[in-house]
């Protein structure tokens, strides 16, 4: 008699293997790519306005490009940055209150690209429909001098942001940018409503090498566009 | 040997005539679904009755079901039927008859099918031809345009965001889109950048936002009310949220609303270029 062993085939084993194999490929990548899609930046909460104005306030700046320190994969990349705990950091997704004035502080390091709808050079949405540049009220600004814009379209808001002139002598060469650099100081105010998240953006072309400006960090969370969470 | 039939001698019993009741039964549900499915679905087929050209699409969309229904029942009714009569016997594993050509039943499909196409091809071209495009953008220079006055007011798309211009009110322009109830208008539609789509659901338009390409599109808005303005082009980042909320108002009250636009807008209309039918993507200082 023949002694047989008894117990699964070659065949059996090898496709146990492969498939235990591409189970645990399958999990890795899973978690990998549930770990990419729910790593979102903390939001920042806007911090208490003085009280003789109320509300909540936001200040925030503009650099032409972020440099090594704040942007290692993209160092030559325009960003928004936002003040928190005294120090700047790259964050675009900012958190406010439902029902109260907001107040913003933009401080503008970045040179002009101009707007390329003109339509957004008028202040929009705001409180008195104004904003302040460099202390002066205005209501518009010269389409051509816009370097970028802060707007949140689903509520209305659009306010143009000025450049520094391309001849300027003191230029920001890394962010963060301090006040002693060549920049314009942008101040403006707009009532929330009802709680929702809603995204911001900038309208200028402002994605340096990008097809006609648009790519970039133009089309990248966490550099010209983000969310404003009102709670 | 005997001319009787089998069943009569014990034998197996004589197969119906399958066509025969196949067809009846076919025949019998088209009549009774059809009627219902125009009467019952018609009413409710989107994208609603919110302009004469979307009233026209649900009739488009009417005909089309009503024109499917016996298709599909055909498809249907014979899987049902094949499988309760053509079952495998238990136990029994039976070749079936071989197949072999039928000219009649092949001459009847290629007719019927061929009729169904080609009528429909014929109705859509004369419902899109007497629509003036019935709804979709038809170009520069469209085949048809409707006749007697016409608004027009220009769609600018832009990565992410539309507005809207008026050329026969000094150019100016909006971030919202009102239109006034029983008035044809004529819509420009055109992009400052990339390719965007504009799509007013209720209204029954939609036309792609092209660079540098005016894209006409007609509608004639019967229903007072608010309508949905979705981009349907896939255009960047922010595709998803590039949506607004438009009216339909009475003429009186869209003159008031234009008007106050003009008063708000001043300022911005002032530095507009002149009301063009396309823009260059400018400026390109940055662009690569």
């Amino acid at each position: 008699m023949s002694s047989r062993e008894v117990g699964p085939s070659l065949l059996a084993k090898k496709i146990l293997g492969v498939g235990f194999a591409a189970a645990v490929a399958g999990i890795l990548i899973g978690l990998y790519v549930a770990g990419w899609a729910t790593s979102f930046p903390k939001s920042i909460a806007a911090s208490a306005a003085p009280a003789n104005s109320g509300g909540s306030s936001l200040t925030l700046e503009t650099v032409a490009s972020i440099g090594s320190k704040l942007g290692k994969s993209h160092p030559t990349w325009v960003s928004y940055l936002v003040r928190s705990n005294g120090r700047w950091v790259r964050n675009t997704d900012y958190t406010v209150p439902a029902n109260t004035v907001v107040h913003i502080t933009i401080y503008q390091f970045d040179t002009p690209t101009g707007l390329r709808n003109p339509f957004l050079s008028q202040v929009q949405g705001t409180i008195g429909a104004a904003a302040t540049i460099d202390g002066k009220t205005v209501n518009a600004i010269n389409p051509e001098e816009a370097s970028h814009t802060f707007a949140i379209p689903e509520l209305g808001v659009f306010v143009p942001l000025p450049g520094v002139p391309e001849e300027s002598k003191h230029p920001c060469e890394e962010a963060p940018c301090e006040l002693g650099s060549d920049h314009r100081t942008i101040t403006f105010s707009f009532r929330t409503g009802g709680k929702g998240r809603f995204r911001w953006q900038c309208f200028v072309p402002c994605g340096a090498g990008w097809y006609f400006g648009n790519g970039g960090p133009m089309q990248t969370l966490g550099y010209m566009d983000g969310f404003i969470n009102v709670v | 040997m005997s001319s009787e039939p089998a069943a009569a001698q014990g034998g197996p019993p004589a197969e119906p005539n399958h066509a025969r009741r196949f067809g009846t039964i076919w025949l019998l549900a088209s009549l009774i679904a059809t009627p219902l499915v125009v009467v019952l679905l018609g009413p409710i087929l989107p994208p609603g009755k919110a302009s004469e050209q979307a009233a026209g699409q649900v009739t488009d969309n009417t005909v089309l079901l009503a024109m499917a229904t016996p298709v599909l029942l055909l498809v249907l009714i014979y899987l049902a039927y094949s499988t309760i009569y053509f079952r495998q016997p238990k136990g029994g594993v039976l070749e079936g008859p071989a197949i072999r050509g039928d000219a009649r039943i092949q001459t009847t499909w290629i007719i019927v099918t061929t009729a169904l196409v080609l009528s429909l091809a014929v109705y859509g071209t004369v419902r899109l031809l007497g629509d003036n495009g019935g709804g979709s953008g038809s170009g520069p220079a469209p085949l048809t345009s409707p006749k007697g006055p016409k608004l027009p007011v220009q769609v600018i798309a832009q990565q992410w965001a539309f507005t809207y211009r008026y050329p026969t009110y000094g150019g100016v322009e909006t971030p919202h889109l009102v239109l006034p109830q029983g008035e044809m208008i004529e819509l420009h539609v055109t992009s400052l950048d990339v390719i965007h789509s504009f799509w007013a659901f209720q209204l029954g338009v939609k036309a792609d936002a092209n660079p540098q390409v005016d894209n006409i599109a007609f509608v004639k808005p019967t229903a007072l009310g608010s309508f949905e303005i979705r981009c349907a082009e896939l255009c960047g980042i922010w595709h998803g949220e590039m949506f607004d909320q438009g009216r339909v108002v009475t003429p009186a009250a869209f003159e008031t609303w234009i008007h106050q636009q003009q008063a708000t807008f001043a300022p911005a209309t002032a530095v507009l270029p002149p009301y063009s039918r396309t823009y260059e993507p400018s400026p390109t200082r940055r662009g690569g």
